[in-house]
């Protein structure tokens, strides 16, 4: 079960704590699990993990195509391998190799892609993967979770210790506003809702999950009734409950730190047509490359701020009104 | 160990299962699996650890055909060795199959890795070794890489990861049958000096005759008592379609339709 604790404020402990203490856990109580990074161990606060296990965790250098096949290979002989990049160059620069060696061979690995869209702000359009969503869909059996805040990374990452499988987690480190009280539980398939409402729904997921808060607020002061869904599991979705909603509001709007082509708008939209078929909005990144500057200005650069959205909102319900 | 006249034998056998093999299907990689049959020979005929009646052991040694379109040969060698029976080499790529073209772990008895998208192959042959190394145990993981298949620069990642992590166990064959599926590799994109290339990323490093089972036993040997810490590179200096005339003849022996009068007679003068 999870506890909302949303007020606005950021996580006042680093997101990297979270993760370093998971995986010094993992490396304490379980001698399979391994660590691989290509380069950006400092950035995900394991380097201290990296001197206590030299020999389970693992730096490749900048060579992030090797480390999965590295780590399909250990796979292979029994171990649980953790990998991470930014989401750009685990994804995209080493697709094939997911694809592949993990993948197509029936390894289980848990890929972690750091700083997804636009969290890389100041990395600019080179770092900023809006593609990342869509690739990792298209492997058979994939999970991806689109991480929220602290909370949720910790619980996810517990649920998925001893599953079987590629696990993909979109990993923000920085400004991350706290969504969920500690010790918050997640379950693998199975969305949240937030905050109820009959008007529409909006399906969202990690960085703009605070976003959407505040646009249930600001509808909510203009007497539109909002429900507000954290699909963190983006894979797999959770259908019944995005039925359930096109059932209860009749109108969906889906908005993610990704491309609208192949991410969870179109995951929703899918699920909608072939089971219920009501207007979906999507909100999302359309047919640009990323590009540089502070996370606030990208919010509102990409249509994400809470403002925008509770715009998205109320278009969506003035064109279904006169439909 | 088998004696080195044995190993030619299972050569020979492994060569005359092959072409029956792409006869059958009429078609296939026929130019690339002829010339890793030696290699294929002396892996599993004297060299490797392993039980074909549990092809999941532990304690076995891996192999990685990295060039996965030479699968034939392999299902060819792991058919003799008993993973499973040779008639099952008559379904190559019919639907259903356990032996599709490439080499496919789920699929194949002994197959270790599924491997077709070029230049991965080394790089799971590195987390394999180093998987090892982390148990603490002796084992010793080979992979056979294609010429051209060295082109993709994944390879070089692998080369570098293995040196800088001492994978002292892992011993990777270049194919080098100088041909590729445009033509030869000097004029698609020319390799340079391959040995040297290894030694250059801190391997061991030797090149022999791909043709011949005593030297690449040799030369396996002579590699285990010298490299040290280093990993292990064996070039294989040989020719697409090796051990078939017609085939070495042929321009574009890469992939070709099996003519089965052709193959009737190769497969004639082997067993002869």
């Amino acid at each position: 079960m999870f506890k909302l604790a949303y007020n606005g404020n950021f996580e006042s402990l680093p997101i990297t704590e979270v993760f370093s203490s998971f995986l010094g856990e993992r490396l304490e109580k379980d001698s399979r699990t391994v660590y691989v990074d290509a380069d950006l161990m400092a950035l995900i606060g394991v380097r201290d993990l990296w001197k206590k296990y030299p020999d389970r965790v693992l730096n490749t250098g900048i060579m992030e195509g090797n480390m999965i096949g590295v780590a399909s290979g250990l796979a292979l002989t029994g171990f649980k391998p953790y990998v991470h990049s930014f989401a750009a160059f685990v994804t995209r620069r080493a697709f094939d190799q997911i694809f592949i060696s993990a993948a197509y061979n029936k390894n289980t690995m848990h890929i972690i892609g750091s700083e997804p869209g636009i969290k890389q702000d100041y990395n600019g359009g080179t770092h900023m993967t809006f593609e990342d969503v869509a690739m990792m869909r298209t492997i058979p059996g994939a999970f991806i979770f689109d991480i929220t805040d602290n909370a949720m990374l910790l619980s996810v990452l517990n649920a998925t210790k001893d599953m079987q499988g590629i696990f993909y987690y979109r990993l923000p480190m920085s400004e991350i506003r706290k969504v969920y009280a500690d010790g918050s539980e997640f379950r693998v398939g199975k969305g949240n809702i937030l905050r109820e409402g009959k008007d529409a729904t909006i399906i969202v997921s990690g960085a703009l999950v605070s976003m959407a808060l505040e646009a249930a607020k600001l509808l909510a002061e203009e007497g539109i009734q909002v429900r507000v869904i954290d699909m963190f599991t983006i894979k797999p979705l959770d259908e019944p409950l995005v039925i359930e909603s096109a059932k209860k509001t009749g109108i969906i709007i889906t908005a993610e730190n990704a491309s609208v082509n192949g991410g969870l708008g179109e995951a929703v939209s899918r699920c909608v047509t072939e089971n219920y078929p009501v207007y979906v909005k999507h909100v999302a990144v359309k047919e640009e490359f990323g590009e540089v500057g502070p996370e606030s200005y990208l919010f509102e650069r990409y249509g994400f701020t809470g403002t925008q959205l509770a715009e998205e909102v109320k278009k969506a319900i003035q064109l279904r009104s006169q439909s | 160990m088998e004696s080195d006249n044995n190993l030619k034998a299972f050569a020979n056998d492994i060569r005359i299962e092959t072409i029956k093999c792409l006869k059958k299907r009429g078609f296939g990689h026929v130019g690339g699996c002829m010339s890793i049959v030696e290699t294929l020979s002396v892996l599993y005929g004297s060299v490797m650890k392993y039980d074909a009646k549990n092809p999941q052991w532990e304690d076995r040694d891996y192999f990685i055909l990295s060039k996965g379109h030479g699968g034939p040969a392999l299902f060819a060698t792991l058919a003799l060795k008993g993973f499973f029976p040779v008639n099952w080499l008559d379904t190559l790529c019919e639907p259903k199959t356990l032996l599709p073209s490439h080499c496919d772990r789920l699929r194949t008895p002994g197959v270790d890795v599924s491997t077709g998208s070029l230049g991965q192959g080394l790089s799971v042959a590195d987390g394999i070794a180093k998987g090892f190394k982390i148990k603490g145990k002796d084992n010793w993981v080979y992979v056979i890489l294609g010429d051209g298949e060295c082109a993709e620069g994944q390879n070089w990642e692998a080369a570098q990861f293995a040196s800088h992590f001492k994978l002292s166990h892992v011993v990777a064959f270049v194919d080098w049958n100088k041909r590729q599926v445009d033509g030869y590799i000097n004029d698609v994109m020319s390799l340079g000096d391959i040995e040297g290339k290894f030694k250059a990323f801190g391997w061991y490093a030797a090149t022999v005759s791909g043709s011949d089972t005593e030297a690449i036993k040799t030369a396996i040997e002579n590699a285990k008592k010298e490299h040290g810490e280093m990993p292990i590179a064996i070039v294989l200096d040989g020719v697409k379609g090796s051990g078939v005339p017609e085939f070495e003849e042929m321009f574009d022996n890469h992939f070709f339709n099996l003519d089965a009068e052709l193959a009737d007679k190769a497969i004639a003068r082997l067993e002869a």
